[in-house]
């Protein structure tokens, strides 16, 4: 029988030697995840280590710009910087309680890398982390981190060099390792159970985020913004506002450098239905079934495909998913800086950038609530050698 | 009887074990695979596993995955070597089967596949990202058109997996020596004698061993416990070091 599906999309599109593992993580989902132990402990890291719960707040220089409340939940401003902590961590609690000793993650920014470094330091377990070597380069501030907070970095030469080859690479190590590994997944993609899992611990957001807009505005936002690219901070955002029909959900895709016939990261605008790193999802592929290389500013967002729930999202019309180009999310990382003092990570800056290019068309007064997903330290020298080459 | 089970069987009749090379389609170049294909098929193959090139193998080590990447990168897809496979047919004593992943497959349309192996003489599929529960609608797809899904299974693999497997497998089942991916090792775990021994009564099919195998001498440990030996990364060294499909051959038979 077919499992985790949503809609048509989903699965468990792995070698039958990682479904023992697979359906194992499964069970430890659906039994220790819920137990009372494990959620104490669980809240009270992200509460005393975290700092959760993460601020709300109203942007108040561009929401009077904009002519609507601009709400950020800042998940930047959690421990490690982003919001990929909270997936981090939950997993590595149960990693530890399943009884196995390593984590075993991939990472593209080296945000997730990063996380699950912390994370393992801070439970006592050892950490692995696979990373294309064109990462490598590009995010070497996050190496330098990893490596200092005890995680063996891989670089990955084959195919492309970035995420994608990383998570082919830790797949194939966690086939050989699984015995004593838990497979940290970084997002809301992969074989089931990954994409119900990492939405069980990035919920927080929307949990939090949800009872804050509702205290200090006194009523639900208009709209929740959250940037796509595996999906994991947009299905957190997105998760608790799902049943409130009121509520309209916005997907941001990347869309590279918004020139025909260029490299973008945008598969469910633009994509086709198929299987990548075990589920069913959208994918930037060929006819054939190949899978082609994506493209983004943000390094983050750089990846073919996308989370099984949001490809069921879209489809049954529940969420919209739109694209904001390099440019743009540029634009907008630097008015959020000089406006508001808050320097958002480029991923962030795809979704911020959606409000500010439809601020036409968002009805005056509304209230636009956008993910914050991580601060934008990692990106200064992504962001000069951009504008170097621009001339700007 | 399936005609791989057929095949494999008539190398056991004759007091040895089936041989199954697996080689890249379009590998080492588009001319001469077909021409180290026809080799390996004189030189007494029995079954013939010809790759699908994926650009995202995560089933194979660095050996296989090279010879995929290098094959896209000539251009060889699923329908070149459908195509070129049926102006062949009839032209080979091996079984054929195709070992690929599964999303070129789904793009390529699973009722076109079906039709279109039956028209190249393949006989069955070996899809390594597909287990039990998301093969079943394929295999539905395929029932009927002659094209059998064979199944892995491995060390880790649990009784009750063992037991869906045996009721779902065709033609035969492909048994993964090691916990890891595709490439030649130096020795064998001993566990798989002792999985083997489990696995063997469970399946009333043929059993071929593959992963990690090089070398004859690695197989004879196993004795009755296997039917068939796959051999790829081997293969492909082979090739790559100025090797023929023939003396490849001479190696195993």
């Amino acid at each position: 029988m077919q499992k985790g599906y949503f809609g048509s999309f989903g699965g468990m599109f792995v070698p039958e030697l990682l479904m023992p593992p697979l359906l194992e993580i499964e069970e430890a989902m659906n039994t220790i995840v819920p137990s009372e132990a494990f959620q104490k402990e669980f809240n009270a890291m992200l509460e005393d280590y975290v700092g959760r719960p993460s601020a709300l707040y109203r942007c108040p220089n561009l929401s009077k710009k904009l002519g609507f409340n601009l709400w950020l939940k800042r998940e930047d401003l959690n421990h490690t910087g982003a919001h990929k902590i909270n997936n981090a961590l939950g997993q590595g609690l149960l990693c530890r309680h399943m009884g196995k000793k390593v984590l075993l993650a991939e990472t593209g920014a080296g945000m997730h890398g990063v996380a699950t470094a912390t994370a393992a330091a801070m439970l006592g377990l050892d950490c692995v982390v696979y990373m294309g070597a064109t990462d490598v380069v590009r995010q070497s501030h996050n190496v330098r981190r990893m490596g200092l907070l005890g995680a063996t970095v891989v670089p990955i030469e084959s195919g492309t060099q970035t995420l994608k080859d990383a998570i082919n690479a830790a797949l194939r190590r966690w086939i050989a390792d699984q015995r004593t590994t838990h497979y940290c997944f970084g997002t809301a993609a992969g074989p089931h159970p990954f994409p119900t899992l990492v939405r069980m611990f990035q919920s927080v957001i929307s949990r939090e985020a949800r009872a804050q807009m509702l205290k200090k505005a006194g009523k639900l936002p208009d709209y929740v913004v959250a940037c796509v690219g595996g999906g994991s901070n947009a299905i957190g955002a997105f998760n608790e506002f799902i049943p409130d029909e009121g509520v309209q959900l916005i997907g941001v895709e990347a869309a590279g450098t918004g020139e025909p016939g260029c490299h973008h990261s945008a598969p469910l605008n633009l994509g086709t239905p198929g299987v990548l790193h075990g589920a069913m999802s959208m994918l930037l592929q060929t006819e054939d079934g190949q899978i082609e290389p994506s493209h983004s500013i943000a390094p983050g967002l750089d990846y073919p495909g996308v989370g099984p729930e949001h490809a069921h999202l879209q489809d049954c019309g529940r969420a919209r998913y739109v694209t904001v180009n390099d440019g743009q999310a540029l634009s907008a990382f630097h008015t959020l800086s000089r406006s508001e003092g808050i320097i958002p990570a480029l991923e962030s800056s795809h979704a911020v950038a959606w409000a500010i290019e439809n601020a036409a068309e968002i009805p005056k007064g509304s209230d636009v609530l956008v993910c914050l997903s991580g601060r934008g330290d990692k990106d200064i020298g992504i962001i000069e050698e951009y504008e170097a080459k621009k001339g700007c | 009887m399936s005609i791989l089970t057929e095949r494999i069987r008539a190398a056991n009749a004759s007091g040895r074990k089936a041989v199954i090379p697996y080689l890249p389609g379009g590998f080492p170049d588009r001319d001469r695979f077909w021409k180290e294909l026809a080799a390996l098929d004189a030189g007494g193959a029995d079954v013939i596993e010809i790759g699908v090139p994926f650009s995202d193998p995560v089933a194979d080590g660095p050996t296989v995955e090279q010879a995929s990447l290098d094959c896209l990168e000539q251009g060889v897809t699923l329908a070149w070597i459908l195509n070129e496979l049926s102006c062949r047919k009839g032209t080979f004593k091996a079984g054929l089967v195709l070992m690929g992943y599964y999303n070129p497959f789904l793009q390529y349309g699973l009722e076109r596949l079906a039709m279109d192996c039956a028209a190249a003489g393949v006989s069955g599929l070996i899809i390594p990202d597909l287990p039990l529960e998301e093969a079943e609608p394929v295999a539905e797809i395929l029932s009927g058109s002659g094209v059998d899904i064979i199944c892995l299974i491995g060390l880790n693999t649990p009784e009750d997996r063992l037991k869906a497997y045996a009721k779902a497998a065709r033609g035969f089942v492909y048994f993964v020596s090691v916990l890891g991916t595709t490439g030649m090792r130096e020795s064998l775990p001993e566990e798989v004698l002792q999985k083997l021994d489990e696995v063997r009564p469970m399946f009333n099919m043929p059993i071929a061993l593959g992963f990690g195998i090089s070398r004859p001498e690695q197989v004879a440990p196993f004795g009755d416990r296997i039917d068939a030996v796959v051999i790829g990364s081997a293969l492909v060294k082979h090739l790559r070091d100025g090797g023929t499909g023939e003396s490849f051959m001479q190696g195993w038979r």
